[in-house]
């Protein structure tokens, strides 16, 4: 165990845990920020994505030894209010079904908006393929990111 | 009372009456006017909405029936979800597409009784005849008086009065929110991250719990070493748990895999998940067994086999049971005579694996019971259902058991099943501490309920004129049978043979999105469509000639399925996606199925882009009766299509010796975006019938139109699922 001051959502936050624990359990089960989802513990579902001074990251590998003093950014601190244009658009298209696996999702499209404000299909297709949504609402997240990139 | 409404005088609910103790409770602000709603002096209604939302939407359709009958502006609504209350509520559960469909009249009861209450009170305040009282946006006026009064001045004298017996129901053509497209009600909380799911459950002094199960099918539980897990940071405690009691007679919900399972507790999820790395258990076979189970009050004997499983050796076995034929479900006619007379046989077989349900949520729930009583919150779809069967697992009265349901991460039919609620409360009570029982990708994947593996041939006996004179279909699975013999085309053909058949497995199977209907319906579209190339129709106007039959002169008396609505779906479907004009590198492929008392029909255009396929379009044609709520039921067909893409395409789980192949998603695959639709198109039919399922429909279908989309493009037929993953 040892002591790691961490920098998310804009706050410092001070936790004691095991060099290896993944930043998601921190998140969770720590800091009680549980918007950050656990799906499948391997990077491979995207449920649990966060960002990494502003890089769409998957918590669950992510030890948080390695974090440092890098900004972590989570689903409730992406806008005080829940109004990020991603977050209003994904409320425009009424994109959710379980919604589960849909913080990852905004996640991931903020980051490649971020770098990419007019993604192309293609372009959108290749960000998102990491996120998995069980309940197949990939059309209405494309649509929403497009959404989001004209605003 | 306006408007001439249907008259419904059953006995609708016991919500509505009040108990003394209940009404001496009645906030000054909320007057809780029955079970489903209260009214807040300033006009807020706040509505519960009765069963588990697992991404259907009910949470907030459901609400949307009562808002409508009840006659407020639905932003005036405050939903909440309402806890298992089986004095208060019908029906709190999700499955078969069952929700809406049962839910209808009792919510629409619940409105309007409760306007009804309102409209009694104002009567009774104003001295003026109930009849006269009009009522619109969660206003009362009585014009002859000029008296107005908003739902909320009204609401605690209406909470006091007895309730109706019989109150007026609107028309149709009255619905000012059914029918229009109302947003998610938890959607902000969604987009913004708050809790809102089972694993989100947070209590002082929770502790994480985690299972070990046997690794293969067909092994038990025999010893645990935790010599080494039990000095791990953060671990509390090792013990094996048996789920059920021995003698306990499992109902239907009730399957469990591996009914002694080891747990291990801890203070938090990444020191259990490395305790679990460590842990040991040692294992033995299964002996044969056969139990009782029960069914709803009907009896039937589950015959467990021992042994290790291999994928190869069930599609053997299967194959073998198809030379060998089944139990005849259904005969018509004279179906070997007229096959022996036709002047074209078609023949074909397909066959499909077991599917994992794959949540995104993992299979999880919290606990906290103590001596006296036992609180538990999570997602399941049956929650009636399984606190019965917790209320005989811990001898406690059903009384003293309370279970909130949360936001389900996904269903599918998986959270029928909620054993870990069981297993979850056993925990808790043996660690005499909350408890949040968590279960990895891997343990869901591979201690799993899965869809059945099925085969299914078919034998269809084509006359010279072209015309289908015989039909015969041979189906069975490990270890339940999809068929269901008296669906199209029973009743379209003289000469019609359904036959079934099964084979004993220790895989668990269940409830998986329309189950047997999700292979059914792609063998026999798929077929249908070969066919139709055979008798040198068209697959829509082949379709709709048989549905023409069944409409005029039907072979049998047990048909279940109404052959206008099936071709009004196939009708609409043609016409919107403008079937007979399509562009030159398109290639199109139909199917249609009714199942979950609605239909579906849907054609898929895809195209072919570096040697692979691409679902450029699917258009979807649906009779679901009324829509609720356009554009989430829209969302919802959607998902049905892309799910049943993705399942077509990658799904499927084999077996070696009893070990799931398959853990988690690196190896098991989904689809992703780049593989869905690149646009959906979904046009319900009008009809004004009494809404029913949405679920379910639209998934079945879709395998086959996919599958004839790609014989088109490719010349080749696919008859062995999944189509794509596995395949050179």
């Amino acid at each position: 165990m040892a002591k790691y001051t961490l920098n998310i959502n804009g706050k410092k936050q001070e936790v004691e845990v095991s060099a290896e624990t993944p930043i998601l359990w921190v998140l969770r089960n720590h800091l009680k920020l549980v918007g950050t989802k656990y799906g499948c513990g391997i990077a491979q579902c995207g449920s649990c994505t966060v960002h990494l001074n502003g890089v769409a990251t998957r918590s669950c590998m992510l030890p948080v030894s390695a974090v440092g003093n890098q900004e972590i950014t989570t689903i409730e601190g992406l806008s005080e209010h829940g109004d990020h244009p991603v977050q209003k658009a994904w409320l425009e298209v009424d994109v959710a079904q379980c919604g589960y696996c849909q913080s990852g999702q905004i996640m991931t499209a903020t980051a490649l908006l971020n770098n990419n404000p007019s993604p192309t299909d293609e372009e959108i297709e290749g960000a998102m393929n990491g996120n998995i949504c069980r309940c197949g609402t990939y059309t209405r997240i494309k649509k929403a990111i497009k959404l989001a990139s004209e605003s | 009372m306006a408007g001439g409404g249907l008259v419904l005088g059953f006995n609708w609910l016991a919500s509505c009456k009040l108990t003394a103790e209940e009404e001496k409770q009645l906030p000054k602000e909320w007057s809780k006017i029955n079970g489903y709603l209260k009214i807040a002096h300033n006009g807020q209604v706040t509505i519960m909405s009765p069963n588990p939302e697992g991404g259907q939407n009910v949470k907030t359709s459901m609400p949307m029936i009562i808002a409508d009958e009840l006659g407020v502006d639905w932003k005036d609504v405050i939903v909440e979800q309402a806890p298992l209350d089986t004095d208060a509520f019908n029906f709190q559960f999700i499955g078969g597409s069952q929700a809406i469909r049962r839910g209808w009249p009792g919510l629409r009861m619940a409105g309007a009784t409760a306007r009804h209450m309102l409209k009694m009170a104002a009567a009774e305040a104003w001295q003026v005849p109930i009849d006269e009282i009009e009522t619109s946006n969660g206003t009362l006026s009585h014009e002859a008086s000029r008296n107005t009064a908003g739902y909320g001045e009204m609401a605690l004298a209406a909470a006091k009065l007895e309730v109706p017996k019989e109150v007026l129901l609107k028309d149709n053509k009255d619905f000012k929110i059914v029918g229009t497209s109302q947003k998610n009600v938890d959607g902000k909380k969604i987009v913004t991250g708050q809790p809102l799911f089972g694993v989100d459950t947070q209590r002082e002094g929770m502790l994480i719990a985690m299972i070990v199960h046997p690794p293969a099918f067909g092994l038990k539980l025999k010893s645990i070493d935790d010599n080494e897990a039990r000095k791990m940071p953060g671990i509390k405690d090792i013990f094996p748990i048996k789920v059920f009691n021995e003698g306990y007679e499992k109902a239907f919900f009730d399957t469990r895999t591996f009914n002694e399972v080891a747990v291990i507790v801890g203070n938090s999820t990444w020191e259990v998940i490395n305790a679990k790395k460590v842990l040991k258990i040692e294992c033995e076979p299964i002996e044969s067994s056969t139990d009782t189970r029960d069914r709803f009050g009907r009896k039937w004997e589950e015959h467990t086999p021992s042994g290790l499983e291999n994928s190869t050796d069930h599609a053997a076995e299967m194959e073998a049971m198809i030379k060998k034929g089944g139990t005849v479900k259904r005969k018509d006619g004279d179906p070997e005579g007229a096959l022996k007379k036709a002047a074209k046989i078609i023949e074909a077989s397909y066959t499909a694996p077991f599917l994992a349900h794959n949540c995104m949520e993992p299979m999880n729930f919290f606990a906290d019971v103590t001596e006296e009583k036992a609180e538990l919150i999570g997602p399941l779809q049956k929650p009636e259902l399984t606190e019965q069967t917790l209320s005989a697992r811990l001898g406690m009265p059903v009384e003293n058991i309370d279970v909130k349901m949360t936001r389900l991460g996904g269903g599918y039919g998986r959270r029928s099943y909620a054993h870990w609620m069981v297993e979850a409360a056993i925990i808790s009570q043996r660690m005499k501490a909350p408890v949040q029982l968590l279960y990895t990708r891997e343990d869901d994947m591979t201690d799993g309920i899965y869809r059945p593996a099925y085969h299914a041939k078919f034998r269809a006996g084509l006359d010279e004129n072209n015309k289908l004179i015989a039909f015969h279909v041979n189906a069975g699975g490990v270890p339940q049978s999809p068929l269901h013999e008296n669906r199209f085309p029973a009743g379209v053909v003289d000469n019609y043979l359904a036959e079934d058949w099964t084979i004993d497995s220790n895989i668990t199977v269940g409830s998986f999105r329309a189950p047997s209907s999700n292979f059914m319906a792609s063998a026999e579209q798929s077929f249908l469509d070969e066919v139709a190339e055979a008798a040198g129709k068209d697959p829509i106007e082949f379709r709709l000639e048989l549905l023409d039959r069944a409409m005029k002169n039907p072979v049998g008396e047990n048909n279940d399925y109404d052959a206008a609505r099936y071709a009004g779906v196939l009708k609409l479907v043609r016409d919107k996606c403008d079937w007979n004009s399509v562009s030159e590198n398109t290639h199109r492929g139909v199917s249609a199925y009714f199942c979950h008392n609605s239909y579906a029909a849907q054609v898929l255009d895809l195209t072919i882009e570096n040697g692979k396929p691409v679902v450029q379009k699917v258009t979807s044609a649906i009779d679901c009766g009324i829509v609720i709520n356009p554009d989430a039921a829209t969302n919802l067909v959607e998902g049905g299509i892309v799910d049943g893409i993705g399942n077509a395409m990658h799904g499927g789980l084999t077996f070696t010796n009893g070990v799931p192949d398959n853990n988690n998603f690196d190896s098991y695959r989904m689809i992703r975006m780049n593989e869905a639709p690149k646009e959906i198109e979904v046009h319900f039919v009008d009809n004004g019938i009494d809404p029913t399922g949405l679920g379910e429909p639209s998934f079945p279908p879709i395998f086959a139109a996919l599958a004839n989309a790609l014989y088109k493009a490719t010349g080749q037929r696919h008859y062995h699922q999944p189509f794509i993953s596995g395949k050179a």
